[in-house]
Order: structure tokens, then sequence, then C-alpha cells
């Protein structure tokens, strides 16, 4: 009987993060288009609900009516497969994601791994739908995911190993914990150069504009998915933006203080917004990077594949290995107010 | 050892790049482009053989569904070519309205260009922005000659009819109340030159604004600099003309080297580039936007000074007012010719060519004195950078193929014509 009750609590704290995440990913596709609308002098979808709010509803039933087209060369299980191996992970990877302190599904104390494997397992979606496909668009698009997963990862594990030495834990809520202290304890100033490459190669693996070569719409039309209608096609659209919405949590977490008030510290300031719940400052923090992502789409060409490459070999790897030496030196003088006690 | 074979795919027809019908057959090394073979035709509406069957004038409106992009500027080259063989010219005032719209018109072009050489690379709201301009100027069109696209405007012996005194106005409307409206109208006031006058005083910024999104965008160099280098030998080797030619550096454009209309009255520079790649050729067409824009207050400050006919007195060739139909037996003649069979065009043959947008853009007309033209054979520019396609793109990737057929400002229309 109390197992049957553990397992239920643990299905209820898991629908407890999947229905918000979900909500947030279909109402990110309608800030989305909104926010690219407003930057594009235009005015984006205003015509289901008021002002346009059921849109990103409407877009869902259109989903779920539309049949799933099966391509006759293709590859019939793992082409079903496919969008399944993509969502799976993107959505495994919440379970880590402290949301307040404590307040977390399963509080590992290899999250920083766990994170790091669940992110990269992803692309194995990836590359089975091009291939499953048997289209020679969705293959080339798969090959340059691959390609792109596999190099932004070596970047992101660098900067996480950064992240993990400054933090003194793998466990997000102790990494969060050691920024504690008020807005000059966060970690975005001693990892600077860590966070413009973690963030970079976040939106690279989240294969967002403007490295979104794996959908390369004018070239490739839409990549690996090219062959994907109704709700298949949808689960890649959904573990896309909940992959955009874990990147920017966790840049939340990493190095702006997670659910961390911004005003602890000072005095007065600190006392009066004590009321307000770490998750809202959490959120605030990510929507502000999801923003930063929605702008970088609006405003930046596509990378082409080589320059993709060239920029995460032979740029971040480097910079992160420099900065990490650096980081080591600092963390070794015990370079206050970061580490302090540390050394 | 398995045998390793070249990817072959076929971009297009229905490609998001292949602006309208291109068909490419790609031979791919990994992503390196070896071969880039166009199959063009898709398009082909035998505009030169339809040009056959009818009188002069009904094939005008023909000539603004070549190049779609850039109208008024192919009914130019049609009209001068009828013009030469009939011997007459326009009144001057028609041959600077004509001017002032080859020059709204290849903004219009540019910025069509531009924005879908943009959305081609991956910057989509350089697209938009260039579409909000491409608006008024339309409205231009609309406002002159009744259709926002495909105008019909120019006739052999000057333009339809005069500017408009007044321009056309927005409603209220259950869409737009009566403070949009308002707002909407500011601009709309006095008469179209005014309306074209405040455009050239605010788009010089907007161009501003195009080049801070993209002239020193470190992606956008990356992928422009260096892509499709055409040499200047290469480049007059391939029959490459207007924006394509100068980019490699060559300062040849018709309206300098063989002026038509009222060009060797008007003050602009002709911007070559230097390399011969893609960013080049970006760079000179954006500084072709400005000298437009140049050229169009010139021909405002002119047209304001100078009323006068727009079309010649020649009833041979054009209709006469509808007064003097009743009074006159001769005019009523010649109307009735006019409109039944159009008019005779003595023997002969000429070649007319206009600096259009994308390059010369030739009209080489024979007569064999009929009111039909006996050949009509188009010298569209785009066949030629077409052409040059395979080169351009040897040894490039994937993605460069779609930013050089950006580059080279393709239009179905004319291509296959």
């Amino acid at each position: 009987m109390d197992a049957l009750l553990a397992v239920l609590l643990i299905i209820g704290k898991i629908l407890l993060i999947l229905i918000p995440l979900i909500l947030a990913v279909a109402y990110t596709t309608f800030a989305e288009r909104k926010l690219i609308g407003y930057m594009q002098m235009r005015i984006g979808p205003n015509r289901v609900g008021i002002r346009g709010w059921l849109q990103p509803i409407a877009d869902v039933i259109k989903l779920l009516l539309k049949e799933i087209v099966i391509p006759s060369g293709a590859s019939k299980g793992l082409f079903v497969i496919a969008p399944i191996l993509f969502i799976a992970p993107s959505f495994a990877a919440w379970a880590v994601v402290p949301f307040d302190a404590g307040v977390v599904l399963a509080d590992v104390n290899v999250g920083l791994l766990y994170l790091l494997a669940m992110t990269s397992i992803g692309v194995y979606g990836v590359i089975i739908a091009g291939w499953a496909s048997n289209s020679k668009y969705a293959f080339l698009g798969s090959l340059r995911s691959a390609a792109q997963i596999i190099s932004y990862e070596i970047a992101m594990g660098f900067a996480l190993v950064a992240v993990l030495m400054a933090g003194g834990s793998m466990n997000l809520g102790e990494i969060v914990e050691a920024q504690s202290g008020g807005i000059w304890h966060w970690f975005f100033l001693p990892l600077l150069p860590i966070l413009v490459v973690y963030w970079v190669s976040g939106v690279a693996e989240t294969n967002r504009a403007p490295f979104d070569l794996p959908e390369g719409e004018s070239e490739i039309v839409a990549g690996f998915h090219v062959e994907y209608a109704g709700m298949a096609f949808a689960l890649f659209f959904l573990a896309e933006y909940a992959n955009m919405i874990l990147i920017s949590v966790l840049t939340a977490l990493f190095f702006f203080g997670g659910w961390l008030n911004p005003l602890q510290g000072i005095p007065g300031l600190e006392t009066i917004t004590a009321w307000i719940p770490g998750t809202i400052w959490l959120l605030l923090k990510a929507g502000f990077f999801l923003f930063l992502m929605i702008w970088l789409r609006a405003t930046f060409p596509r990378y082409r594949y080589d320059q993709v490459m060239r920029l995460g070999w032979k740029i971040f790897i480097p910079v992160t290995l420099v900065w990490l030496f650096v980081l080591t030196l600092m963390i070794k003088g015990g370079l206050p107010p970061w580490f302090g006690e540390a050394g | 050892m398995a045998e390793i074979r070249n990817y072959t795919m076929n971009f297009g027809p229905q490609h998001p790049a292949a602006h309208g019908v291109l068909r490419l057959v790609l031979e791919l090394d990994g992503e390196t482009i070896t071969r880039a073979d166009p199959h063009i035709g898709l398009l082909h509406r035998a505009t030169e053989k339809l040009a056959e069957s009818k009188p002069f004038n009904q094939s005008i409106g023909y000539m603004d569904r070549l190049d779609y992009v850039s109208m008024m500027c192919n009914e130019h080259a049609y009209v001068r070519a009828i013009e030469k063989l009939l011997g007459i010219e326009a009144p001057e005032r028609a041959q600077y309205i004509r001017v002032m719209f080859d020059e709204i018109t290849r903004i219009l072009n540019h910025l069509m260009w531009l924005g879908a050489h943009g959305l081609d690379i991956g910057a989509m709201t350089v697209f938009l922005y260039c579409f909000r301009e491409r608006e008024p100027l339309m409205d231009c069109y609309e406002a002159v000659s009744g259709t926002r696209m495909h105008a019909t405007y120019y006739r052999p012996g000057g333009v339809y009819r005069d500017l408009p005194e007044r321009m056309p106005q927005y409603e209220v409307s259950p869409w737009k109340d009566q403070k949009t409206v308002d707002e909407l109208n500011a601009n709309r006031q006095g008469s179209m030159l005014d309306f074209i006058e405040d455009f050239t005083d605010r788009f010089p910024a907007r161009v501003d604004e195009y080049e801070t999104l993209l002239t020193d965008n470190r992606i956008w160099k990356q992928r422009t600099v260096g892509i499709g280098v055409v040499s200047p030998e290469r480049a007059l080797q391939l029959g490459m003309s207007g924006p394509m030619l100068r980019g490699s550096g060559i300062p040849w454009d018709l309206r300098r080297k063989q002026p038509y209309a009222v060009y060797d009255q008007l003050d602009f520079d002709i911007p070559v580039g230097k390399t011969g790649d893609s960013y080049d050729r970006y760079l000179v067409r954006v500084e072709e936007m400005r000298q437009s824009n140049r050229i169009v207050r010139q021909c405002i400050r002119w047209l304001r000074d100078n009323p006068g006919p727009v079309m010649t007195t020649n009833h041979k060739v054009i209709a006469p007012s509808r007064v003097e139909m009743k009074e006159d037996m001769e005019a009523l003649i010649h109307h009735f010719k006019l409109f039944t069979e159009g008019y005779s065009v003595p023997e002969g043959e000429a070649y007319a060519a206009v600096e259009a947008p994308k390059g010369e853009f030739g009209i080489y007309l024979i007569s064999d004195g009929a009111n039909k033209p006996y050949r009509v054979k188009i010298r569209a520019p785009g066949f030629a950078h077409l052409s040059a396609l395979n080169e351009m793109a040897q040894g490039h990737m994937l993605a460069d193929v779609v930013a050089l057929i950006g580059t080279q400002d393709i239009v179905f229309g004319e291509v296959d014509r």
C-alpha cells in the first residue's frame, strides 16, 4: 500500500512538472510568434480567441487531428519511434531541475551529469528520424544535427565543468545555494566567458536560429523532420521548445542564482521582497533568456554548417579550457566574494 | 571496398529558396557542390511568340509579367524599341516620368531582392522591413496606373496619363478606425509627387536600418564574403550585366554608357565592387537604392517645375481625345483604326535596351510593316546570370547555393519568359 502511494505521489509530481511544462511550451510558441511579429512590424496571431490567446490551443487541435503520413520508403518502426526518442529525454531532463530550495523531483547528487546525458541523448531521435524518413533532405539534416550536437556537447561539457568547480557540487540545488548572498555572489561574473559559451552552445544544441542548420528552412526545407506530419511532427516541435525552456532555466540556475532573490543582501529591499517565492525569480530569469533566444532568431542570419563547426571547435573549446585554468587560479586564490571560504 | 557515389539532390521546383520555379539538380560530395545544373522552363509562357500575334500595344502588359518585380523597366525597353522603329519621341515630361518610375522600380526590385536574399540566408526580419518600404511604392504604381504590379503604364510615344494631382486615401472601414486612417493618410494629403517626396525623405534612413542589420553583421559577412567570386574577365565572358557585372568591378551601366530617356541630364553615381563576391554585389545593390532615391528626387523637382504633355500628338500612334473625335472626322478615323487594328510599324528591326534593376534588359524587334511584330526577342539579364550558377557554385556548400541564387536576383518570369 505504501509502495503504491509512493508511486502515485511520484506520478503526481511528474504531472505537476509536465503539465505546466507543456502549457509553457504552447505559450512559448505563442510568445515567439507575437514577439517576432512585433519585432518585424506585424501583429502576429490575433484571430483565435481574445488577441489570439487561444492560438496555441487551436494549433494543438489541428496537429492532433492531422493524419500522420508515413512515407512508403520509410523504415516504419524507426520512423515512429524517432519522435519519441527525441521528446523523452527532453522531458526526462526536468527531473533534476530544482524550482525552489528543495523543490525538485529527483534530488540526485550527479544532477549535472544526468543533464548532460539527457540533453545529448536526444540527438539519437534526430538521427533516426532523418535516417528512417528515407529522404535526402532529412538525411542531410540529421547529419548536420549529429555533427553540430557532438561539437557543442564538448564545449557545453567543459562549461559545465567550470560550473561544477565554482559550485563545488554536481547537485543543481547545491550549485544554486553556493551563489547565495546577493547579486554579486552569482556566478555570471567570474564565469562570464563560460556563460557566453554555455548560452551559445545551448542555443546551438536546441537547434535554434542562428544555429538552426538541421532545420535550415531555406536550404534543406525542414531538415530531419521534413517527412513528419501531425502529432509526430508536434512531438519534435514540443521537444525543441521544451529544450529551449530547459536551457533558459539552466542558465538561470547555473549563472544567475536560480531561485535566489536578486535583492538579497540589500538591507530593506530584501525584507520587502522576501515574500516573493523563489520560483517566481527563477521563472523571471528563465523568461529573460527565453526572450533572448526569440530575439536572436529575429535578428541573425543563419550560420553555414562549416562555420558552426569552426565556432564550436576553434573558439569555444579553447575559450573554455583557458577559462577553466583561470577559474582554478581564482578558486585557489580564494577570490572574494565568490570563492572566499573555499580556498 | 564500397564504391563512393556522389549524392544527387533535386533542389526545387518546390523549395523555399527556389525563387519561384527553379529546379536545380545538385551533385553533392558531402555538403560540397560538385555540379549545379539548373533546369528551366517551368514558367515558360511563350511571351515572344504571343507578342507576334497581337498588335504592338497589346503586348505591353506581357512585358510587366516577364520580370515581375521590375515591371515598368521591362515596359520601357519594349516601348523604346517600338519608338525607335516608328521614329517618334516621347515628350520630355513623359521621359522624366519614365525615368522616375524606372528608379522607383529599381528600388522596388532591390528591396524585394534584399528581403529575399536575407531570408535565404536566414535573416527574416529584413524581409518584412523591406516589404514595409515596398508598400508606398506599390501605392504609387496603383495611383498612376490602377494596378499595384502589372502597370501597363508606358506607351509608345509617352505614358498613359499624367501623374495624379491627388493621392488616393484610405477610408474608414470596420478594420480601420478614424485615427488609424488619419495616420495612414497623413502623407497622402497632397499630390502624388508630394507622396513620393515624403518617401524619398525617409528612405535613406530606412536603408541605414537594413545596413545596421546586415552590413557589419559577422554572420552575414561570413555567409557572403568570398562566396561566388566572379572575376571581371569572367563576368564579361559570361554575359553578365547590371549589379552582377558591377559587383565584379566593371563600371558598366547603360544609364551612363548609352544614355536613354533623360539619364544624361541627371546626377547619380555608379557603384562598383572590388572582389566580385556576394558581399560586393550586396553593397552595390544597397548603394544603387540610395542612388535611385537621388534620381527620384531630381525627377520630382523637374516634374514640379515643368508641366506639359505626357503623350505625343502623333495620332497615327496615339488615340485622339474624345472631344476631338466628336468634331473632327480625321480624329474619328484615327480612333477607329487604332482600336481595331492598332498602328503599323515601318519595316525594319531595332534593339532597345534599358538598365533594368537586374541588368541589361533588351528587346529586339523585327517588323515586316504590319500591325503586329514579326519577331520579338527578349534579352533577359537573369538568363545569363543563371547559366553562370554552376561555375559560381563550384566547391561551395549547399547553403551557399541558396545564397548564390539570392545574390543573382533570379526571377523566373524573365528567365523562362
